[in-house]
């Protein structure tokens, strides 16, 4: 049988290993509903309500003080606008948020508009990331808001009736007094409440109550969707704007020598030819500089563009090679790196075991992809700069707006539009100050358009990683000791030039929280400089810990000879609540901002989610030859996923994946539906990258450039069945858009090697 | 020369090789086609040109001459083209961007095979990439749309 082909299952043989080493948008329609609402409008916040005018930025509290925080809007018409503050990009916050809102406002859902809020400080952490929008970023403080709005309402109707507040009673929309028969709706309601003080006490709704929270609600985006009408940053346009499309530098580092525009400007339409300066490196947020050409078409610039001659600097990362790379990794992981946890002696404990296991891991470079490019559209006019952006975090590309024009950040307004996919790459606003520079420059409207070769070659690459595990097994299988080295470029190096080693924040997503309960475990951060700017992708560092540990925990079993989820909830060590600061972590461990004691590492989590798959995914049922399931399990960002893939290798070595089964136990799901949408995204892209991407450099430059060459899954290459089976334990609730990703690769290389019988590479034993 | 789009008739002037996916965004303003990669790699800027698919960013306007475009906002008057209701019983989208190449190659391939089985699915989408993963829902709602019901279990409870 031919050994599949696929990127990451490329394990190293690590028979070379010497012992000696081991010591070591605002969307336009929505604005113009605002303004054409009259009279007054209610207007609440977590921190507080506001009496408003017919417009809604004329925002003054009863008492004269400005209210900064501004998540809900109830006009005289009836219509409750809820005002979202995290950027939508799939993971259906605008309408999880509006549900938590309206549930406990009691609102009628038909009345409920949602309008994106503008990057502003007033409301708070807008940044949408690290799978915190609903529990930390809107979960409490909507419900809050509703239900202090709610008990604003019905004290209104009750003063305006003459009767006891406690005879009257809010659902759906309005206020009724059953004894007079009186109903008012909320439109009606809506001035006099807004004289009222907001109360911090208003109760909230117990479970059994809840209408909209925890059920099935269609996406209030889903209509826009499906009919073209939705509007993301590439959509944008103005009058008078110019359509900008920039030849960036191909290598990190390098810079325009000089450049001939001749050929470029003779192309119809082309209007002008700019040179975007560059950043230092590291580069940050800041944009990679290059020649721009500005055109009347998004056609003329792209033809524009391939007209222009450059000559670019020399850079000190004009020799990065992939090939060459993983080797210099594979030098670092195979010599001592910083300790940065050590418990018990693993030397000791390893050279004692009666099985010794070690395997090395690659996971390579992978780019975002979003299906839509980074795209956004500026307008710099008589002192103010005004962008529409795909961004997921408008305050930070509020300053780099500000930054770049040398504006203060009030006179920037950040318009939040959809976001056609992101996945961390649109976090950063390096293409945001683009538009805004450009708009500057040329007196006019810019609308900055990356292509897809633009993406793919000038993004924020995911880390590179190379992990080596050792572990010895006692003669009952038990492991006894366990080293980890890690070898990957921190994120921190595309903001501080001195950073080589893996963080112990980054290790903290999945390495230094490793759950299983084994008495000496050594983790070593191994030096990897890196060569070109480094990002977060959809759960960032976890994709390469889950990935290694996955494996070899998978490895541990075979070589224990015991089947894989009993081996691993085994090594769980049974039910407990891991204490944190006694695992010989030299720093205390991060644990995504969440303290230990509220968000505990609780094995008994895990091991509900293994069991769950196991349950339901017919593991240990009888196979066709050529099959295999694997299973790997895995938390992060507060919530734990567990996952069976099933394989069918064919006799060519193709490899297809006719199911997956993944458990996700995130504590409570607000928005259900999503949650298992997002449990099955995330299956895809966690099998995309597992099976079909590799960002790799040659020469300092990017070798992959469009979807032909940079492969995702297409339909064909999709798992045709996937089950999503969540867990209620009823535990804290976690994160949901990003840790369906990290278990899923693991148990896919583990269902090859079940499905083969082999590892695609010698793993060593003793 | 002469077209129409979603049955308006049009008369282009503009310069033959531009393709016709920047025709519809930057002159007609018809942003529901995507672009994604220029290359007809990825399939979210499909349209129906004389009833058949095709990745509006490959083709020039030069070759459109008396041809019958339609996107995305002409398939149906209300947003109501059975595939159009199957991806909203099915709540396909997630981020959406790729979803009106999705329902453009979908409404084709209905057309062209009212009952597809599961390989002309494969071979009708798979030019179609969903970032978001909403390959299982897509599928189904395929299915559902053909009236075939679905054996497949996206979301399933």
């Amino acid at each position: 049988m031919t050994q599949p082909t696929l990127p990451w299952l490329d394990r190293n043989n690590t028979r070379n290993s010497k012992r000696a080493e081991l010591n070591e948008g605002l969307d336009r329609r929505d604005f113009l509903t605002r303004l054409a609402a009259t009279g007054f409008v209610l207007a609440i916040s977590a921190s507080g309500i506001s009496c408003l005018g017919d417009s809604a930025s004329s925002s003054t509290n009863t008492d004269g003080s400005f209210e900064p925080s501004v998540f809900l809007r109830i006009g005289n018409d009836g219509l409750v606008t809820i005002i979202v503050h995290r950027s939508e990009m799939g993971q259906g916050v605008r309408t999880g948020l509006a549900m938590a809102m309206a549930d406990e406002l009691e609102a009628d859902w038909s009345m409920v508009r949602l309008e994106q809020a503008v990057g502003d400080s007033k409301y708070g952490d807008q940044n949408t990331d690290g799978s915190t929008s609903v529990r930390n970023g809107g979960w409490l403080k909507f419900r809050q808001a509703g239900a202090a709005a709610r008990a604003m309402l019905e004290q209104a109707a009750a003063a305006e009736w003459g009767v006891p507040r406690s005879d009257v009673k809010s659902a759906n929309g309005q206020v009724t007094h059953a004894a007079s028969n009186r109903t008012l709706g909320y439109g009606a309601l809506a001035a006099r409440a807004s004289t009222l003080d907001v109360p911090t006490d208003a109760p909230l709704k117990t479970p059994d109550q809840y209408r909209f929270i925890g059920k099935t609600v269609a996406s209030l985006d889903l209509n826009a969707m499906i009919t073209g009408k939705a509007k993301y940053a590439q959509d944008m346009a103005m009058d008078g704007m110019r359509i900008a499309v920039i030849q960036r530098p191909p290598v990190y580092g390098s810079k325009v020598a000089k450049f001939d525009a001749s050929a470029a400007m003779a192309v119809p339409g082309v209007v002008k030819v700019i040179e975007v300066p560059a950043a230092e490196i590291p580069a940050g947020f800041k944009p990679l500089g290059g020649v721009a050409v500005l055109a009347t078409s998004t056609w003329a610039a792209i033809e524009g563009r391939k007209k222009l001659s450059i000559e670019w600097t020399a850079s000190p990362n004009d020799s990065y090679d992939c090939v060459e790379y993983r080797k210099e990794l594979e030098g670092s992981v195979r010599a001592d790196g910083n300790v940065v946890r050590n418990l018990g002696d693993v030397y000791k404990a390893i050279d004692g075991a009666a099985k010794k296991v070690s395997a090395e891991y690659y996971v390579p470079h992978l780019a975002h992809a979003p299906m839509e490019p980074p795209a956004a559209l500026a307008n710099y006019a008589a002192g103010k700069c005004e962008v529409w952006a795909c961004t997921q975090d408008p305050q930070t590309a509020r300053s780099a707006v500000a930054n770049i024009v040398g504006l203060k950040d009030a006179n920037v307004t950040v318009n939040v539009t959809l976001l056609g996919g992101a996945f961390g790459r649109k976090s950063k606003p390096d293409f945001i100050a683009e538009a805004a520079y450009l708009s500057k420059e040329m007196k006019t409207p810019v609308k900055v358009v990356w292509t897809r070769e633009d993406d793919i070659q000038n993004g924020y690459p995911h880390t590179v990683s190379m992990q080596r595990l050792e572990a010895g097994l006692d003669a009952n299988g038990k492991i006894v000791g366990l080293l980890h080295r890690v070898a990957s470029p921190p994120i921190g190096s595309t903001f501080s030039g001195t950073d080589e080693y893996h963080s112990e924040g980054e290790l903290a997503l999945g390495v230094l929280d490793l759950p299983y309960a084994i008495p000496n475990v050594r983790v070593e951060a191994c030096k990897a400089p890196a060569h070109t700017r480094i990002g977060w992708y959809r759960s960032v560092s976890n994709i390469p810990h889950a990935y290694a540990i996955g494996c070899f925990m998978d490895e541990l079993a075979r070589a224990a000879g015991r089947d894989p989820i009993e081996f691993l909830i085994d090594a769980l060590g049974g039910d407990r609540k891991i204490d944190m600061t006694a695992t010989g972590a030299v720093k205390p461990v991060d644990n995504y901002g969440a303290k230990w004691e509220d968000h505990p590492n609780d094995t008994a989590r895990h091991r509900g989610v293994l069991e769950r798959v196991r349950d339901e995914s017919g593991w240990g049922s009888k196979l066709p030859a050529g099959e295999g399931r694997g299973v790997a399990v895995h938390r992060s960002f507060l919530t734990y996923v567990a996952a069976v893939v099933r394989v069918k290798v064919a006799r060519d070595g193709t490899v297809t994946v006719p199911r997956v089964d993944i458990a996700m136990d995130c504590g409570f799901a607000v928005h259900p539906e999503r949650v298992r949408s997002q449990c099955e995204g995330a299956v895809v892209m966690a099998l995309s990258n597992t099976m079909e991407s590799a960002l790799t450099y040659a020469r300092g430059r990017a070798v992959q450039s469009n979807y032909a060459d940079y492969r995702v899954l297409r339909m064909a290459g999709a798992p045709k069945e996937i089950r999503v089976h969540l867990v209620e334990s009823g535990g804290p609730m976690g994160g949901v858009g990003e840790p369906g990703v990290p278990p899923v690769g693991a148990a896919f290389a583990n269902a090859v090697v079940a499905a083969t019988h082999q590892l695609p590479h010698r793993t060593e034993r003793s | 020369m002469r077209l129409t789009i979603n049955g308006t008739p049009r008369d282009y002037t503009g310069d033959p090789a531009q393709p016709l996916l920047w025709y519809l965004r930057d002159e007609l303003a018809l942003t529901g086609t995507k672009f994604g990669c220029g290359i007809s790699a990825c399939g979210a800027c499909t349209v129906h040109i004389d009833g058949k698919p095709a990745t509006s960013c490959v083709v020039p306007m030069s070759t459109l001459e008396n041809k019958a475009i339609i996107t995305i906002e002409g398939l149906s008057d209300a947003g109501d083209h059975p595939v159009q209701q199957a991806w909203a019983a099915a709540n396909v989208p997630q981020c959406g961007y790729c979803q009106s190449g999705q329902i453009m190659a979908a409404a084709a391939l209905l057309k062209a095979k009212p009952k597809p089985n599961e390989a002309d699915i494969d071979a009708a989408m798979s030019g179609v990439i969903c970032r978001c993963g909403t390959y299982s829902r897509i599928r189904e709602a395929i299915k559902n749309a053909a009236g075939m019901g679905s054996t497949t279990t996206a979301g399933a409870r």
